[in-house]
C-alpha cells in the first residue's frame, strides 16, 4: 500500500525533517508512528498524501508513483486516501450530515449515492441521531468522529491520521480507537501518528519510531517506548 | 459539466456575493458607474460617427479651375488629382451645369439668375470625393499647389470641427473609461480575494478529499462573473430608456436638418450586449487575477 525508498525532506528554510527513510506498509495493515516532538512524524505523513513533496527519494502509494505524479493528478491520489487531523477541520456552518456529504459533493458524487454513503458512515461512527447538529454542539470526541466519517465516506483504501486523539481525554480517545479498529477490520489500511502511550502499549500493533527524521525502530506488536 | 454541478457553483458564487456585503456592493457600483459612462460615450460617439457619414456626401473638395486654362491643361490637372492616393473619384462640373444646379436649388428665387446664362459668373470645377472623409483636408491642401487651380474649397468648418470633436471626445472617453475599468477590476479582484481568504478552510478540505482544481476555482470565477453581470443591469436599463427618450425628443428636429440618429432598434440591443460583455469581461478578469494570486491550487 505504501512504499518509501530513501526518502528525504528538507524544508525551504533549511530544516531537515526527514533524513533517509525506507518504509513499507501492506494492504490492510495498521501501524503507529511514534517519536518525540519535532522528530518528523507529521512530515513523514504529509508526504504520503502529497501535502509535502520529498526532496529526494521514491514514494509509491496505492500503486501511484508520487515522484512522477502530475499536479493535476493529485486529486486521484487524494480520493484513495482519508486524512484525519488532531484539530478535526470541520466546517462550522455545516451540520454533521453536511460536513460528511461535503467530501462527496466536491468530487461530484451523485445525490443518491451521497445520501446512502453518508448515512452508512454516520451509522458506523454512531452519530446518526446527531446528523442535524452543528459541530459546536458536539463534544470533542463526537467532532472527531464526524471528521473520521468524512475521511472514510468515499471508501478510501488508506486512512492517514495525525494524532487523532491528541485533543481528547483518555476515555474519549478509546472510543475513537474503537472506530479505527472497526475501519481496519473492514480492510482499510491505517497509519497513525500518536503520542498516546496507553493506547499504543495496549493494542499491540506494529510501531514505527522516528527520531531526527530517521526510523530508529520498527516492531510488529511493539510498544510506545517513551515516557508519556 | 453536469447541470447539478453548475447549479452548485452558481449557488456557492451567490452565497459569497451575499456574504461579502459591502465589498459586493462596492464592486457592483464600480461596474455600474463604469458601464454607465461607457454607454453614454458609446451613444455619443456612434451617433456622431453616423452623422458624420451622413454628411459625408457634403464632404467633397471643390476645385475651381482658372479661367485661363485650356482643355489640355484641364485634363492634365485632372490626371494630377486622380494620382493622389486619397482620391476616390473626380468629376467635372462645367460652369453651365453649375449655374443650372444653382438655379434649380433655389427654386422660384432662382429665376432671378436666368439672366446670367449669357454672362456666366461661375467657373468650371472638379469635384473630388475622397476614400475617407478625414482626407478632404489633405487632398485640398495638395491640390491648392497644382497649376491652373484658382481656388479650392471644402466643408472646412463643419467637417473639420466635427471630426475634431469626435476625435477629442473619443480620446477623453477612452482615458476615462480605461481608468474606471481598472478601478472596477481592482475592486472585484479584492472582493474575490476576500472570498478566497474567508473560504480557506473549505478550500483546504476540498483539496484534501480530492476535488479537482477546476472544481475549486469555479465558484470564485462565477462570483466575479456575477459581479460584472449584475453591475451591467442598471446601465443597460437606464441607457435604453435614455436613448429612447433622446430619440423621440430630438430625432424629428434633426431630420429637418437632413440628419438622423441611429434608429433605436437594433442600436439599443447592440449597446446592451456590448455593455453586458464589458461587465462580464471586467468581472471575469478581476476574479481570474485573484484566483491566480491567492488560490494556490
Ligand atoms: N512547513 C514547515 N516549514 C519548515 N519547517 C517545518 C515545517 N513543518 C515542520 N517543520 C520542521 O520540521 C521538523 C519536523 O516537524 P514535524 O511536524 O514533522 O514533527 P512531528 O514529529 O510531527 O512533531 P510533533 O510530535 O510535535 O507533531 C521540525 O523541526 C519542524 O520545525
Ligand atoms: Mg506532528
Amino acid at each position: 500500500m505504501i512504499l518509501m525508498e530513501d526518502v528525504w525532506k528538507t524544508y525551504p528554510n533549511g530544516v531537515m525533517a526527514v533524513n533517509g527513510i525506507d518504509f513499507k506498509l501492506d494492504k490492510g495493515d495498521f501501524v503507529y508512528v511514534v517519536g518525540p516532538s519535532g522528530a518528523g512524524k507529521s512530515t513523514f505523513i504529509k508526504m504520503i498524501y502529497r501535502e509535502e513533496k520529498p526532496t529526494k527519494g521514491k514514494i509509491v502509494v496505492s500503486d501511484i508513483d508520487l515522484t512522477s505524479l502530475k499536479e493535476r493528478d493529485v486529486p486521484k491520489l487524494r480520493r484513495k486516501i482519508g486524512v484525519v487531523f488532531q484539530d478535526f477541520k470541520l466546517l462550522p456552518k455545516l451540520t454533521v450530515y453536511e460536513n460528511v456529504a461535503f467530501a462527496l459533493e466536491v468530487i461530484e458524487e451523485s445525490p443518491d449515492n451521497i445520501k446512502r454513503k453518508v448515512m452508512d458512515v454516520l451509522e458506523l461512527v454512531k452519530l446518526k441521531n446527531k446528523a442535524r447538529m452543528y459541530p459546536e454542539e458536539l463534544s470533542g470526541g463526537e467532532q472527531q468522529r464526524v471528521s473520521i466519517a468524512r475521511s472514510i465516506v468515499n471508501n478510501p483504501e488508506l486512512v492517514v491520521a495525525d494524532e487523532p486523539t491528541g485533543n481528547l481525554d483518555p476515555d474519549t480517545a478509546w472510543g475513537i480507537m474503537e472506530i479505527f479498529e472497526e475501519i481496519n477490520n473492514r480492510g482499510t489500511t491505517i497509519i497513525m501518528a500518536t503520542h498516546n502511550k496507553e493506547i499504543v502499549d495496549a493494542t499491540k500493533r506494529r510501531v514505527v519510531a522516528i527520531e531526527g527524521g530517521r526510523i530508529v525502530r520498527d516492531e510488529q506488536q511493539g510498544e510506545y517506548g517513551y515516557e508519556s | 459539466m453536469k447541470a447539478r454541478t453548475i447549479a452548485r457553483h452558481v449557488r456557492e458564487g451567490l452565497k459569497s456575493l451575499v456574504r461579502n456585503g459591502w465589498m459586493t456592493f462596492a464592486s457592483i457600483s464600480a461596474v455600474t458607474v463604469t458601464l454607465l459612462l461607457t454607454g453614454v460615450f458609446l451613444i455619443l460617439l456612434l451617433n456622431m460617427n453616423a452623422i458624420a457619414s451622413q454628411i459625408e456626401d457634403d464632404v467633397e473638395v471643390r476645385v475651381y479651375i482658372d479661367r485661363s486654362a485650356d482643355e489640355q491643361q484641364m485634363d492634365e490637372l485632372k490626371q494630377q488629382i486622380e494620382q493622389l492616393p486619397e482620391v476616390d473619384a473626380v468629376s467635372f462640373v462645367s460652369k453651365e451645369e453649375g449655374l443650372e444646379n444653382l438655379i434649380e436649388s433655389l427654386g422660384d428665387e432662382g429665376k432671378a439668375f436666368e439672366s446670367l446664362r449669357d454672362e456666366n459668373p461661375l467657373q468650371d470645377m472638379y469635384v473630388i470625393k475622397t476614400d475617407i472623409p478625414q482626407d478632404t483636408v489633405t487632398v485640398a491642401k495638395h491640390v491648392e499647389t497644382f497649376d491652373y487651380v484658382d481656388e479650392v474649397r471644402y466643408g472646412k468648418g463643419t467637417v473639420e470641427r466635427l471630426f475634431k470633436v469626435v476625435e477629442v471626445s473619443r480620446n477623453i472617453g477612452l482615458v476615462l473609461i480605461i481608468g474606471l475599468i481598472f478601478t472596477a477590476l481592482f475592486l472585484i479582484a479584492n472582493t474575490i480575494k476576500l472570498t478566497i481568504l474567508s473560504r480557506s478552510k473549505e478550500i483546504e478540505i476540498m483539496k484534501l478529499v480530492g476535488a479537482t482544481n477546476a472544481f475549486i476555482r469555479w465558484p470564485f470565477f462565477i462570483e466575479g462573473l456575477l459581479l460584472g453581470l449584475i453591475g451591467s443591469i442598471i446601465p443597460i436599463v437606464v441607457l435604453i430608456a435614455g436613448y429612447n427618450f433622446l430619440y423621440s425628443e430630438f430625432n424629428a428636429k434633426l431630420t429637418t436638418m437632413f440628419i438622423q440618429l441611429l434608429p433605436v432598434y437594433p442600436f439599443v440591443i447592440q449597446l446592451a450586449l456590448i455593455l453586458m460583455f464589458i461587465g462580464v469581461f471586467i468581472g471575469v478578469w478581476g476574479s481570474l487575477t485573484s484566483i491566480r494570486k491567492f488560490l494556490r491550487v
